[in-house]
């Protein structure tokens, strides 16, 4: 059952729907808002089998509505150079369709959703990296933003100081894959693959993956390059390129990140007392399986912290990348 | 129009003396309009070259190049917004032109006259024109737009601001607050003892089958190959980009200079001086994948 949106709960709980049925496991497990994009290359998830169209977004929202759960359109690539239609046309049929949000980093859509829609309310996605209070206040004045998703580079110290001196929403991300990169300034995956975030709203893509057996090894590669390599038996890791194993001066390593998951259970009345506005759990490409088990548990531990009592232990671990988990780049020792 | 050469910002750390002695050598011999000045990756740097910047800056200018101040990519408390304010008030004292590589230093500069750095992303017409009515006056592209995107901007921007590609040099690829230089030696960023410094061209990072790919730079991650649109400069220019970016390596930037300008001026043709920039850059390899469409690793005949 849905549970009823109410006023005493301070702290959005927004999750992932990569497919409608993503949405309602969502959307039942508690969600306060949900996240979702049009099927092309419009959102940060362009994967084949994602995402929504004009009609499954339509009953989305109003699957969503009817439980008091907000729906917030992704529309997050960089537009291409003179082909604006198709990122024109997702943010006109966001609102057209009622959406209660969109979330977007190009200043030219920015741009074009505050002229032609100026009462859609406009969340700054974290593929625009803006990191610091200047920078949200420019998108602010100019925008009029009501919320940024904050890049995954920042201390809960530093994010208890922004919030500080801006006046508009902090949403920050909560559990789910990592980038080590600040987001929307990264080419790796196009160097390598030729396909980006940016560009194309994918990394690392599935087609590019091989995997190849040496003797008793399994060489994990993408674009023709080697990510990783695991022993019979080693569950094999997907070859996203900065979760790779590498070697930079004597030894191999995980260089940039392990392959793990951001997991703030832990920190969660930390980042609640820096005065975040909305937790962010990532995995619009993942299954409902997934959805429906992170959302329980950080619905449960949001509803403990707002009534004063300690979050419950979660056991996340079989939803987890590598079974092993991170507070990323919350803790400084994380640089 | 003449193609302007631009020397990028020093990527990497660089002893402060051997830093100054290079830009002095660049403001004496090397066919360049313009040097962008100033710390791109890390704050923890940027102290360092403060007490030459001043007589470098003076030299450069003798010699008839433009300075760009450009400022930091990555900005992540109020001390290095600190010292992006202070260089964009440069922009207020006088006649200097400040590269914003973050949407804060956009911030502080909208209104006047100024460079937007390849930080910053401009990947279509749009945000060229929401950059331009702010200010910016000449815009320095993102390494990872391809051919088509480029001609589109330029066709868009009609000459009204100065494009910039770069053609030389490692291409930055991401940025991060994690230092992935402290990270390779076991240490945090905090107590880094800037290793970085070690590496005057960069890191090499190989895949576990010893291919080299990419190279890091303290809390920067670049290309391994080098970009070299020597032989497309021609056709940048065709579609209106006037300025081209050689990004600073440990090598003879000023011979390396010498080759995009006479290309440029039709002094020389394309394949002979790729022939002579594989000499002057010893062992590494060239690539120009972006600009095809495919891959950024790849050199493309294209």
């Amino acid at each position: 059952m849905a549970q009823p949106v109410t006023a005493s709960r301070r702290v959005e709980l927004v999750c992932p729907a990569g497919t409608p049925a993503a949405l309602r496991a969502a959307v039942d497990a508690g969600a306060d808002a949900v996240y979702a994009g049009f099927r092309d290359e419009t959102n940060a998830r362009n994967f084949p089998g994602l995402n929504f169209d004009r009609d499954e977004m339509a009953e989305g929202i109003a699957y969503a509505h009817a439980a008091g759960c907000r729906v917030l359109v992704t529309v997050n690539t960089y537009v291409a150079a003179g082909e604006p239609g198709p990122w024109h046309a997702a943010v006109d049929d966001s609102a057209a369709l009622g959406a209660d949000a969109v979330i977007l980093a190009d200043v030219s859509l920015l741009d074009y959703c505050t002229r032609t829609h100026p009462d859609l309310r406009r969340h700054l996605s974290v593929q625009a990296s803006a990191s610091n209070a200047e920078a949200i206040l420019f998108y602010h004045r100019e925008f009029g933003i009501k919320r940024v998703v904050l890049p995954r580079v920042l201390t809960v110290a530093e994010i208890a100081a922004l919030n500080r001196c801006i006046p508009v929403e902090t949403e920050v991300f909560a559990f789910g894959g990592m980038c080590p990169m600040a987001e929307g300034r990264c080419s790796l995956s196009s160097y390598v693959t030729g396909q980006s975030p940016n560009l194309n709203g994918v990394c690392s893509p599935a087609n590019e993956v091989e995997y190849e057996e040496r003797g008793d090894d399994l060489i994990t590669r993408l674009g023709g390059l080697a990510i990783n390599v695991f022993h019979r038996g080693e569950g094999a890791g997907y070859p996203t390129l900065c979760k790779g194993r590498f070697v930079a001066g004597d030894s191999a390593s995980y260089l940039f990140e392990e392959p793990t998951s951001l997991n703030v259970m832990g920190i969660l009345p930390d980042l609640l007392a820096a005065g975040v506005a909305a937790l962010k759990i990532e995995g619009r490409q993942r299954g409902r399986a997934y959805v429906a088990e992170a959302v329980r548990s950080f619905r449960r531990a949001l509803d403990a912290c707002a009534a004063g009592e300690a979050p419950p232990a979660a056991d996340l671990v079989r939803v987890t990348e590598g079974q092993r988990d991170t507070r990323g780049a919350y803790r400084k020792a994380w640089r | 129009m003449t193609a302007r050469l631009v020397l990028g910002p020093a990527l990497f750390n660089w002893e402060p003396e051997v830093l100054r002695d290079f830009y002095f050598r660049i403001a004496d011999e090397a066919p360049i309009d313009a040097v962008c000045l100033g710390e791109v990756v890390c704050s923890k740097r940027q102290p360092f070259f403060l007490p030459y910047l001043g007589a470098v800056a003076e030299r450069l200018e003798a010699a008839g190049k433009q300075v760009i101040h450009s400022t930091l990519a990555l900005i992540m408390n109020e001390r290095e917004l600190a010292q992006v304010r202070e260089t964009a008030g440069l922009a207020e004292a006088g006649e200097s032109l400040i590269e914003a590589n973050d949407m804060s230093c956009v911030s502080f500069l909208t209104g006047r006259r100024h460079a937007i750095g390849p930080f910053v992303n401009v990947y279509n017409e749009g945000a060229l024109d929401f950059h331009v009515r702010r200010g910016a006056v000449r815009v320095s592209l993102p390494g990872e737009l391809p051919r088509r995107s480029i001609a589109a901007i330029a066709a868009a921007a009609g000459g009204q601001v100065e494009l910039e590609v770069q053609v030389f040099g490692r291409l930055p690829l991401a940025i991060s607050a994690r230092c992935y230089h402290a990270r390779a030696h076991g240490l945090q960023k905090d107590g880094c003892q800037y290793v970085c410094g070690e590496d005057p061209d960069g890191l090499v990072v190989e895949t576990l089958d010893d291919e080299p790919f990419l190279v890091i730079n303290g809390t920067q991650t670049l290309s391994y190959t080098y970009v070299n649109l020597i032989g497309e400069m021609d056709e940048l220019r065709a579609m209106g980009v006037g300025a081209f970016r050689l990004s600073p390596h440990d090598a003879d930037m000023v011979a390396i200079a010498r080759e995009f300008r006479d290309v440029a001026d039709g002094r020389r043709e394309a394949a002979a001086a790729r022939e002579r920039l594989s000499q002057l850059t010893g062992d590494v390899s060239f690539s120009n994948g972006f600009y095809h469409g495919t891959r950024g690793r790849v050199l493309s005949a294209a």
